[in-house]
């Protein structure tokens, strides 16, 4: 049910690795809940990232193992999780000073629509029967410097998330600064979308096609031009 | 001499009225103060305000709470969660008012509220419409929004260790809302695992001070309110 054939992109674990490719040692990293989560499991050897998780952990490893698990150590998806050596703990309102006050260097969000000036709508799909929720969304996008987004390029049913202008409820104005998903890496930029980075297997053609926005090819552009 | 423990949670909760605003701690599960809720179900309080992350989980806790008509309004950040049918159904029949508002605005509105501040400015929302009805103003090139402080008149919250005077220490990531909510409520009523004589506790370590509480209950056991859904548990 697929309104255009779908190219091969990378699958989620592979965009996950990507994403944790482009995440320097010692940064501190929330990851939203769902997909961004993943890159937890694809941090390079060598490198020691700090994972904040907005209900007072810094520091948050991976799942317990079965049957060690603490009902009152748990990630803000409110799955249970293990806390690394040097990890602390912490009441919501410093948590949120970490984020609001521009102290995390980076945060990992899904998206439902991203625009072309970096808008981005994550929180709800505005139906009427839908109970709103918004959880720590809007802090953290309009707090941490960089938002990248990580996302299938295009819906289940194959339109576009890529956007000129959302349609959904917006999260936050011109928030977002990247965008991973199956089948490139792309810049939100003054001029709008700029390609960085196509999957392998993937042309620059068949990206445009499945954006709803224009795309500036950023690969062969030069700093001076 | 200076003693703050209180025998039972139905003597500690007995103090909630009739439309009082209460803040339960807990961010799902974890540190959900569930037998000081169960108690405030008991005491039969209506026309209650809650200030809480969530909305509870099947029908025991803060959803026990809902689901016997003795909450108006929620004020929260995230009304629905997987095990959740009682407030997104009253919600949905338009029996239950619903204030949302962004994790980390409703956290600084505790914090100033426990702190004396009336309002403050935040960007978290400029541009959505979480905006809508609130005042905005612009600091060096940057637009804001003006968010009022939350108080209550109790809030109900869990400890690890808590001694006579109200000194408190947290498990992990249940500490969440509780040092705030504890500084915002006129009466703060806590349940702790371990109640100590004073002296036990290390100043150090001492998360919340005694100041910012008024009763501590000895909870040795408490549920986990995972466990209660899973067991089919329905309170009352």
């Amino acid at each position: 049910m697929t309104n255009k054939e779908s190219p091969i992109g990378l699958s989620r674990n592979q965009m996950a690795e990507r994403a944790a490719r482009d995440i320097p040692d010692g940064a501190y990293v929330n990851l939203g809940i769902g997909m961004p989560e993943m890159i937890a499991q694809h941090i390079p050897r060598g490198r020691e990232i700090i994972l904040h998780t907005e209900n007072g952990l810094l520091g948050m490893g991976p799942s317990p193992e079965p049957g060690k698990g603490d009902s009152e150590l748990i990630n803000a998806g409110k799955r249970q999780v293990t806390a690394l050596a040097g990890a602390s703990y912490f009441n919501h309102a410093d948590s949120f000073a970490m984020i609001r006050g521009g102290h995390l260097d980076l945060c990992v969000l899904g998206a439902l629509e991203v625009a072309s000036n970096g808008d981005l709508a994550n929180w709800s799909t505005g139906d009427e029967d839908a109970i709103p929720a918004v959880g720590g969304a809007m802090d953290l996008v309009s707090g941490i410097r960089a938002v990248y987004v990580m996302t299938s390029h295009c819906t289940r049913s194959g339109e576009p998330k890529l956007v000129e202008s959302c349609t959904y409820p917006l999260t936050g104005i011109g928030v977002v600064n990247r965008i991973y998903t199956d089948l490139a890496i792309i810049e939100v930029t003054d001029e709008g979308f700029k390609l960085v980075e196509l999957s392998p297997g993937i042309s620059f053609d068949a990206v445009v096609e499945r954006t709803a926005a224009p795309l500036v090819d950023g690969r062969t552009e030069t700093e001076d031009e | 001499m200076i003693d703050k423990r209180v025998a039972s949670p139905f003597e500690a909760v007995r103090t909630v009225r009739d439309c009082d605003t209460v803040m339960i701690g807990g961010f799902g599960e974890a540190g959900s103060p569930i037998e000081l809720i169960h108690a405030l179900v008991d005491t039969g309080a209506r026309g209650l305000t809650v200030v809480n992350n969530n909305t509870g989980s099947g029908e025991v806790g803060l959803a026990a709470l809902i689901k016997n008509g003795q909450v108006d309004k929620m004020i929260c950040s995230y009304p629905r969660s997987a095990n959740s049918t009682v407030f997104p159904d009253l919600y949905r029949a338009g029996k239950i008012k619903l204030e949302l508002v962004p994790q980390g605005t409703l956290a600084e509105r505790i914090r100033a509220g426990g702190a004396g501040i009336a309002a403050f400015y935040t960007p978290t929302a400029v541009g959505t419409d979480l905006e809508v009805g609130k005042e905005r103003r612009d600091f060096n090139g940057r637009t804001y929004v003006l968010e009022q402080g939350l108080t209550a008149d109790v809030a109900l919250i869990k400890a690890r260790i808590a001694d006579w005077h109200g000194n408190l220490i947290y498990n992990k990531t249940a500490r969440n809302f509780a040092p705030i909510m504890a500084t915002a409520a006129k009466t703060t009523v806590v349940q702790a695992e371990i109640v100590a004589s004073p002296g036990a506790l290390d100043p150090e370590c001492v998360v919340t001070p005694g100041i910012f509480v008024n009763s501590v209950v000895p909870v040795a056991t408490p549920a986990h309110e995972s466990a209660l859904v899973e067991s089919g548990m329905i309170y009352p």
